[in-house]
């Protein structure tokens, strides 16, 4: 397997500073008409402030660590990545979830599992009788012997794997996350098959990830998927249970691509001519909390890669945390937010409306 | 004027109803019930707006089922094979009418 890119990070590329993104994201240029702001889209559909609702997932980023280095990142993951969430961090969010309800803790990263203590987390977030969703990318499956055995363990402790592929073919999949890319994830989407991964009536539930190959909206979701199944199971006899399609943000390397590409005003006028309020309405950050690696918290992964804390000071961290409080905050929203409320929506959990 | 085609004037196509509303808002009511899915899904719409583009040689039109035909999950060989149908069809409605040119000059011909 070969990486797709690098980390912006490792090329010194200014986009991989967070003020440097949302600086294009809020710039006009003289060839570039003005986008209307987010914010004033969510007033125009009586959304804003922006609320949360009960929280459902809570989001914990094990780090930017990954096998892959794909070219639509949003987290500017890598095998140059080094940050990553220590046990003492993970044992804060512990802490904290034992006090929570009925929550999904949704573990993503980079490749969560590359966390030398990702395996005790999971253990002890199992203990805890939580619902647990791994963002798994296939490849790290087949990566090292010492994963080969995470399916076991996955099915072991009842998580739900959710894996990205962009497209049911090589060219497209590898174009996107790295050649080779595709071939791997047929090969762990076997052994997920082989323990009762996707299967009918096994309770190992197993979904994919679409993103866009390029500048473009996803989609019709339910379509999609049933050309997934088809061509996945004709070609490789592999199953998934559901397709979940996600718009790519103009964040980080994504953005880099928009920009370099020259396709950046046109995205952006293709989200924001997209808005739809009842995608609005049900965004994943007003469900959510999201962990950083070094325990900050954010309303979703997108603003914690663009450091965009939660909007109450007294409440930015996993390690002095104040739930009552964060119920009450204002949700904080940017021009990338057009990602999530374009079309159908588009949230961790797929399209919206 | 500098050109007759201009990339902007695709996102323009709605304002066609300031000069006649009634009848572009019909035109645009109708052209979102036939691309709804239906009997043909989406993407087989798109593919076939998408060979017809190229037989009526609309840039705007290319540029708009370009993106939707990927949008809809179509590959690059469905796009071209599409275009090449558009193409078969062209060539062969000429190459049809030959029939007629062969009657024509038989019934001239000793």
């Amino acid at each position: 397997m070969a990486l797709a890119t690098t980390s912006l990070r490792s090329r010194g590329n200014d986009l991989s500073h967070a003020d440097l993104q949302l600086k294009v994201l809020n710039t006009t240029t003289a060839d570039a008409s003005a986008l209307p702001r987010f914010a004033d889209a969510l007033r125009k559909a009586d959304l804003y402030p922006l609320r949360p609702t009960a929280l459902e997932i809570f989001q914990v980023n094990l780090g930017k660590m990954c096998n892959q280095a794909c070219r639509h990142c949003h987290v500017d993951a890598g095998p140059d990545r080094k940050e990553i969430m220590t046990r003492a961090t993970m044992q804060a969010c512990l802490d904290v979830l034992a006090t929570l309800g009925d929550v999904t803790v949704d573990l993503t990263g980079g490749a969560p599992e590359m966390n030398p203590d990702f395996r005790w987390f999971v253990q002890e977030i199992h203990a805890l009788g939580k619902k647990i969703m791994v963002r798994c990318n296939l490849t790290i499956i087949v990566a090292n012997p010492k994963y080969h055995d995470l399916p076991e363990f996955f099915r072991d402790h009842q998580v739900h794997v959710v894996s990205s592929l962009p497209f049911y073919d090589a060219r497209h999949t590898d174009r996107q996350r790295g050649a080779g890319v595709y071939d791997d994830s047929m090969r762990a989407m076997a052994m997920l098959n082989a323990v009762g991964y996707g299967q009918e009536g096994s309770g190992l539930r197993f979904d994919l990830v679409y993103n866009p190959v390029g500048a473009l909206l996803p989609g019709p979701q339910a379509a999609l998927e049933a050309d997934f199944k088809r061509e996945l199971h004709r070609k490789h006899g592999v199953v998934f249970n559901n397709l979940i399609c996600i718009t790519n943000m103009p964040i980080s390397r994504f953005l880099e691509f928009l920009v370099d590409s020259g396709n950046y005003q046109a995205y952006m006028e293709k989200l924001v001519n997209a808005f739809n309020p009842a995608a609005a309405a049900g965004v994943m950050c007003r469900n959510t909390l999201s962990v950083g690696w070094d325990g900050a918290l954010y309303d979703c992964d997108f603003n914690q890669m663009l450091d965009l804390p939660v909007a109450v000071a007294a409440s930015r961290s996993i390690l002095n945390v104040d739930l009552e409080a964060l119920r009450d905050r204002t949700i904080v929203v940017n021009q990338h937010c057009y990602g999530c409320t374009a079309g159908a929506g588009s949230s961790c959990g797929g399209q919206i409306a | 004027m500098s050109s007759y085609y201009n990339p902007a004037d695709l996102a323009k196509f709605g304002n066609i109803v300031e000069f006649q509303e009634e009848l572009g808002k019909k035109f645009f009511d109708y052209y979102g019930a036939v691309f709804a899915e239906g009997a043909l899904t989406q993407r087989e719409k798109s593919l076939i707006a998408l060979a017809v583009a190229h037989v009526v040689q609309c840039p705007y039109c290319i540029d708009a089922y370009t993106t939707d035909s990927l949008e809809k999950g179509a590959t690059e060989e469905m796009m071209m094979e599409a275009v090449h149908v558009g193409a078969a069809i062209r060539g062969g409605a000429s190459l049809v009418h030959s029939t007629m040119m062969m009657n024509k000059a038989k019934e001239l011909m000793m």
